[in-house]
């Protein structure tokens, strides 16, 4: 993935930091991993977790890799998809408030989710179809309005703010027309949760992924050229609008399959790539990090959630908790740089 | 370097017309860059000075007329291809936050490489020359939002060196920079110029810099080039009075013999002089 546009020069001190983020990120999620499969009703050591992941049979077998490796797995994806997506966006449209959970991609999957839900009484697949769907018109709906030759991320980003409010009625207004069990039914959903994952599901976000990353790894260097402005991006011989709807396009494709898997899992797509970039601090898009620290936060969250918390709860408010503080400290860091 | 030879030109602006929507800034511009020359674009606020430089740098298409690098449309060529030959550095680059100087400078060099193309020692040597020449060998690791304007205005025309153009657009490049660093600024592009050849096309506002630092003299007015030619022919009172509505001597500059523009304003003018 991390297709890096640059290679330093004798700047070890760099390469070696970008390298070390990678591996702490990657580290980080294979401890998390660990931790989730050994948590649950039924504890289990590290040494039977591996042993049942390289196929001892046993009752550890049955818990690990049909219970819980779905759930982690499903995050991963959930994770890596939210997380490159906000890059994606972020970048592209040089703003970092926009990221798909603010630009309404996020609401518009679920306004189509949740009314395939209340109105046509289809839950499961038509739901996940729907809300891919939803997310989708969304960005189309957002390229026809704030699109124009040399469109800036702020026209995006008043647009998309715009988008995310009418999503957001349409979704208040069917719930208020609904029946409680179902409203209580679409309100988990809404949060994001982790909670119907299966290996089916795994299975149609998995290979959808497999397609959507490997493009967006292509546009790295391009967007690296972006983040210099766009005459600076086409005298250097790469076209802005190419790269950015290329950008915008692959973002709201990623996070509406993630969406569909999971819901509009809060926060994770905005605050994946600034901590990402944070961490890396060389200025460049780090898409792979942005994904590996998606990982991290939805895998993570998902642990305290089910785990940590006294009570069972969908992994979205533990990211929506963890993401305001975020959000807060990039304003305030905004306005006193 | 004799002005009076006709230079050849390899970028050529022909009836170009430039615009936002309805309004048309750049009015029918015909200009043949004279190659290995500098050449200065001045002219009053508003007279389509850095929109005609975007149309030659194939920044903005024109609505009409054309625009010809080497006699091919530059929007017949893949812009790719066209950034090996022509660089543009605009008014406002954006440095992304925490880049380094050498990272920023490096990305100049991604024209010359190809998709999965890796970097290699001619990538490396262009950066590390660009830097000498800018004489930011020293700051190679600073973070470029820890530099001063000057150095930064350094690192971008670093940026645009590394490129290695033959043809290098500049965008009012000396703008928020005190006296001393334009000088700097523009002796290093007149160097450029002398030792490599690079032919140079930028805007300016300040008269006086123009006028010695230009080979050819362009003068807009409203769009539409008001005058043409080795600066002590263009620059005279009667230019001046039209292209920006100001009275003005125009005396002999005593360090570079090129025109020094004196402006006449309504106030402070010394009481017994002819004015």
């Amino acid at each position: 993935m991390s297709v890096v546009a640059i290679a330093p020069l004798r700047l070890p001190a760099r390469v070696l930091r970008r390298t070390a983020v990678h591996a702490g990120l990657v580290a980080a999620v294979l401890a998390v991993g660990c931790l989730a499969l050994m948590l649950g009703d039924y504890r289990l050591t590290v040494g039977q977790v591996l042993g049942a992941l390289v196929g001892d049979p046993g009752p550890a077998h049955f818990v690990v890799v049909e219970l819980r490796a779905p759930r982690w797995v499903l995050g991963v994806l959930v994770g890596l998809a939210f997380g490159v997506s906000g890059a994606l966006f972020q970048t592209s449209l040089r703003n970092p408030l926009a990221s798909p959970d603010v630009l309404g991609v996020s609401q518009g999957a679920s306004a189509a989710a949740v009314a395939t839900l209340l109105v046509g009484g289809a839950s499961g697949w038509a739901m996940t179809a729907a809300a891919a769907g939803g997310g989708v018109l969304v960005g189309v709906l957002l390229y026809a309005v704030a699109w124009k030759q040399g469109t800036t991320g702020q026209r995006f980003v008043l647009s998309g703010i715009g988008v995310a409010y009418l999503a957001g009625s349409v979704v208040g207004y069917l719930l208020t027309r609904s029946d409680v069990r179902d409203a209580q039914a679409a309100l988990t959903w809404m949060t994001g949760s982790l909670g119907q994952s299966s290996w089916q599901l795994v299975q149609v976000l998995g290979p959808v992924l497999l397609v959507l990353l490997p493009l967006a790894a292509l546009l790295a260097r391009g967007l690296d050229l972006l983040q210099l402005g766009d005459d600076r991006a086409a005298s250097l011989g790469r076209r802005p609008e190419v790269v950015r709807g290329g950008a915008v396009l692959l973002g709201v494709l990623l996070a509406s399959a993630a969406t569909a898997a999971a819901g509009p899992v809060a926060f994770v797509a905005f605050a994946a790539a600034p901590i990402a970039r944070r961490l890396l601090g060389d200025g460049t898009p780090g898409l792979a990090a942005s994904g590996l620290v998606g990982v991290v936060l939805v895998t993570a969250s998902d642990v305290v959630a089910q785990h940590l918390l006294p009570v069972d709860v969908p992994v979205g408010i533990v990211t929506g908790a963890l993401g305001a503080p975020v959000l807060i400290w990039l304003l305030a860091r905004r306005r006193t740089s | 370097m004799n002005p009076q030879t006709p230079a050849p030109t390899r970028l050529r602006a022909r009836g170009v017309h430039l615009g936002y929507g309805e309004h048309t800034v750049v009015d029918g511009v015909d200009l043949d860059v004279p190659t290995g020359r500098v050449t200065v674009i001045v002219g009053a606020n508003g007279s389509g000075k850095s929109t005609l430089l975007r149309g030659l740098g194939r920044l903005m298409r024109p609505t009409r007329g054309s625009v010809e690098l080497d006699g091919v449309d530059l929007y017949r060529r893949p812009p790719r291809e066209v950034a090996r030959v022509l660089g543009l550095l605009p008014q406002h680059p954006i440095a992304p936050e925490g880049i380094t100087v050498a990272a920023l400078v490096a990305r100049g060099r991604h024209p010359h490489r190809g998709a999965f193309r890796r970097w290699d020692s001619t990538d490396a040597d262009a950066v590390a020359t660009a830097l000498a020449r800018t004489d930011l060998a020293e700051l190679a690791d600073r973070r470029v939002e820890e530099l001063s304007g000057g150095q930064r205005q350094r690192v971008w025309v670093a940026m645009a060196l590394a490129q290695e153009p033959e043809l290098l657009l500049l965008d009012e490049p000396t703008t928020y920079l005190d006296l001393a660093h334009q000088v700097d600024l523009l002796d290093l592009l007149a160097e450029l110029n002398a030792e490599r050849g690079t032919t140079v096309v930028m805007v300016l506002h300040e008269l006086a810099l123009a006028a010695r630092y230009a080979d050819h003299l362009v003068v807009l007015h409203r769009g539409r080039v008001l005058r043409a030619g080795p600066p002590g022919e263009v620059l005279d009172a009667a230019c001046l009075a039209e292209a920006f509505g100001l009275e003005a001597r125009v005396l002999e500059d005593p360090v570079s013999g090129t025109p020094l523009v004196v402006p006449i304003g309504r106030r402070r003018v010394r009481i017994g002089s002819p004015y």
